[in-house]
């Protein structure tokens, strides 16, 4: 018996609830460090701040052994500038970096990441990560260096000559992260969803100094009172999207995704940017392959293309190495797709594996599709189907799926501003990975996390444990516990369905004044009418109630931020009917936007606001290099 | 044959196929699942239930870190079953 209609067939009725319910008992914890999310970013964070000395609790609201984007695996550990096999300086590759997409980096992780994630990424191997083909699986690949056993990849093009991409063995991470968590004595609550920020006096704006949680098994309300509190999470990955039961199979995203740490820094005060930031979702709207299954993707690298008659493409997934006269950014598709209509090439596409030299073939994929984010279980699936990449094409979803519509987008790298110490503008809250206005690197993830949690750590030696607002926990205590008060109204897919719609309708493709102001309209009905109606009949369904909320505030966020740049601009996926021109010299810069006595605010900030990386980089970290140089 | 009166089944609804003759219901799979799908079974020993398939993010955890090799198969919704094509032949083969 596996399934639950199967259970109500042999047993007669369906199963109780498999867990004690405890939604009028509380927990309190009192530590020095509390991570909000345990994917990659967290985990680096308690682990860092522990070694500093730090009393760390970690609460993940799925399991922290497989949490997290990079839960499952990694194949590439990208912009590892600072190897020793490297070809550039990491200074000028994090301005590069900061520089591209216009302008619009994140300066202060991306010095980070090209300063330390090499050092990251040596602790990891200690920990039982594998980062090195010491076994000499992969002996006379290409970019495998054999004294170091490292294995360079060829992505990043047009930069591939540069050595600053390591493939490694992903699927080991996040165990052996949590094992070193659990030496280092870090305290993890996992199946706890943090709900919302304590402040000093309960004031927004004020000094952070810990956190709610619910038990999202037993429904158990949970106090974390901390000096310091470092922001994990993610952004939300399902805003525009209105299904929720076949987005799971394909979203780079796993579910626990859903914008909480964003709603719950913006209700304390805390100040974001580049929340107006979204892009089309390429792989994610709910009906499409996810890209590992059919070459197309940087995990397939030098797999070349053929059409439906073996003709091979003038394209690679990963132009470089080799292959010359290629459309290097643009991929080409354009031209194939006129070239297809012509005539020209036959659909559809395949990965012609068997044409690759074997080890090439053997390491795309025995080694970068299995260890990349899901993909162990789609190359088990394909082998134990009798796929063999030496004798089978593997086939390429590309234009004969189509193309997603503008209106299923994704939230696309906005989050909190953060200083040198990657400490937000409110004090004792600090931010990591994916947290920041940053990309969904894992390399990313796991620098600016360890490099927040010894900030962090450090601020907790000097910093009093202040006392919590009683009145802020009572509130925060009946906001979530509303929706299991009720047994009927609105559900949580329902509620998720209605908000994505309202983003679709007023704030994608077309944007303009007129339809920010309808869709914020439209989301205030929603908190007004709708939201007081949300029922949840068990813990689990609550803390997907407690998601909607998150996202329903997210989405507000997006639009307030959206009437505040009054321009287009290609770099942030923002076109504005009413402001047509793009990227306009004057609107070159950050817009900010927070709450400021429950009244938004914003404001703007120059791109470098970081300043000069290397300089400041140095000028905070001076222990740091002493003790690594 | 009893009927009971039950919702439509979540779609997809079954993501992962246990085999009752090889799993020992230590629920490591309960334990990692990122989304929560499963839950324990009542009986101890027995393989888990699945409550929220439509939840799974098909990440496959609940089959790579089962301890008992078969107890737990993934099972890919219809429409995500890929396509591939033996160079020699020609012939199409479906995951």
């Amino acid at each position: 018996m596996t399934t639950f209609q199967e259970f109500i067939g042999n047993e007669g009725h369906v199963p109780a609830w498999p867990y004690a319910i405890r939604y009028d008992q509380e927990q309190e914890i009192e530590t020095d460090v509390l991570i909000i999310g345990g994917g990659i970013a967290g985990c680096w964070a308690a682990i860092s701040a522990a070694r500093k000395g730090a009393k760390v609790a970690l609460v993940e609201k799925s399991a922290t052994v497989r949490s997290g984007a990079g839960g499952p695996g990694c194949d590439h550990w990208c912009d590892t500038a600072a190897n020793p096999l490297s070809k550039v300086d990491p200074d000028e590759w994090a301005r590069e970096l900061t520089k591209s997409f216009g302008g619009y980096g994140c300066g202060i992780g991306r010095e980070i990441q090209c300063r330390e994630n090499y050092h990251t990424l040596l602790e990891l191997e200690k920990m039982g990560g594998k980062i090195r083909d010491d076994e000499d699986r992969f002996k006379g690949v290409e970019g495998r260096d054999d004294k170091t056993k490292f294995l360079i990849s060829p992505r990043m093009n047009p930069f591939h000559d540069t050595n600053v991409v390591i493939r490694v063995w992903g699927t080991t991470f996040k165990p052996a992260l949590k094992k070193e968590c659990g030496r280092l004595g870090v305290k993890i609550y996992d199946r706890i969803m943090a709900t919302g920020l304590l402040t000093e006096k309960g004031v927004q704006g004020g000094r952070v100094i810990g956190a709610t949680g619910l038990n999202c098994r037993t429904g158990e309300f949970m106090v974390f009172k901390s000096k310091a509190t470092i922001l994990c999470s993610s952004s939300g990955g399902s805003i525009w999207l209105m299904n929720t039961e076949l987005a799971g199979y394909n979203t780079m995203s796993p579910r626990a995704v859903s914008g909480d740490g964003i709603a719950m820094a913006w209700r304390a005060g805390a100040e974001f940017t580049l929340m107006e930031r979204s892009g089309i979702m390429g792989i994610t709207p709910g009906f499409k392959h996810r890209w590992y299954t059919g070459a197309g993707d940087a995990s397939f690298e030098n797999v070349p293309l053929v059409d439906g008659n073996g003709k091979e493409l003038p394209i690679v997934t990963e132009p470089g190495w080799g292959k010359k006269d290629v459309d290097r950014m643009g991929f080409g598709w354009s031209a194939i797709r006129e070239d297809v209509m012509r005539g020209k090439y036959a659909l559809p596409f395949y990965g012609d594996f068997p044409s690759m030299p074997a080890i090439e073939r053997k390491v795309t994929w025995n080694m970068l599709l299995e260890e990349e984010c899901t993909g162990k279980i789609i190359v088990d699936t394909y082998t134990e189907a009798g796929f063999d990449p030496s004798k089978d094409q593997l086939q390429n979803y590309a234009l004969i799926e189509g193309s997603s519509l503008p209106q299923w987008r994704e939230a696309n790298g906005g989050g909190l501003v953060v200083d040198w110490d990657l400490r937000t503008s409110l004090e004792g809250l600090y931010a990591a990975g994916t947290q920041l206005f940053s990309p969904g690197d894992h390399s990313f993830a796991a620098a600016t996390g360890r490099y927040a949690g010894r900030k962090a750590a450090v601020f907790t030696r000097t910093a009093n444990q202040p006392t919590a607002s009683k009145e802020q926990i009572s509130m925060e205590k009946e906001r979530i516990y509303a929706p299991i008060k009720r047994s009927n109204g609105i559900d949580w897919k329902e509620l998720h369905a209605g908000i994505a719609r309202v983003m679709q309708y007023f704030c994608s493709e077309y944007k303009t004044e007129s339809l920010f102001k309808m869709g914020l309209d439209s989301l205030h009905e929603i908190e007004e009418k709708w939201a007081p109606t949300l029922f949840a009949s068990d813990p689990h369904k609550l803390m997907r109630s407690l998601e909607d909320l998150s996202m329903l505030t997210h989405a507000q966020i997006i639009i307030h931020a959206s009437r505040a740049r009054r321009a287009s601009s290609k770099f942030l996926g923002f076109n504005r009917i009413d402001y047509p021109q793009l990227d306009p010299p004057e609107w070159h810069k950050f817009i900010t936007v927070k709450q400021e006595n429950g009244e938004i605010k914003t404001g703007e900030r120059i791109l470098d606001y970081c300043g000069n990386l290397k300089e400041n980089y140095e000028a905070h970290n001076r222990d740091y290099i002493e003790e690594h140089d | 044959m009893k009927v009971f009166a039950v919702p439509n089944i979540a779609t997809p609804g079954r993501p992962a196929v246990f085999n009752p003759e090889i799993c020992n219901g230590c629920n490591t799979c309960v334990d990692h699942c990122p989304s929560d799908v499963f839950i324990p079974n009542p009986v101890e020993g027995r393989c888990p239930i699945i409550l929220h398939p439509d939840e799974c993010w098909y990440c496959g955890t609940c089959v790579n870190d089962c301890p008992c090799p078969g107890a737990v198969q993934f099972n890919w919704p219809l429409q995500q079953r890929g396509y591939w094509k033996r160079r020699e032949t020609g012939r199409i083969f479906q995951a």
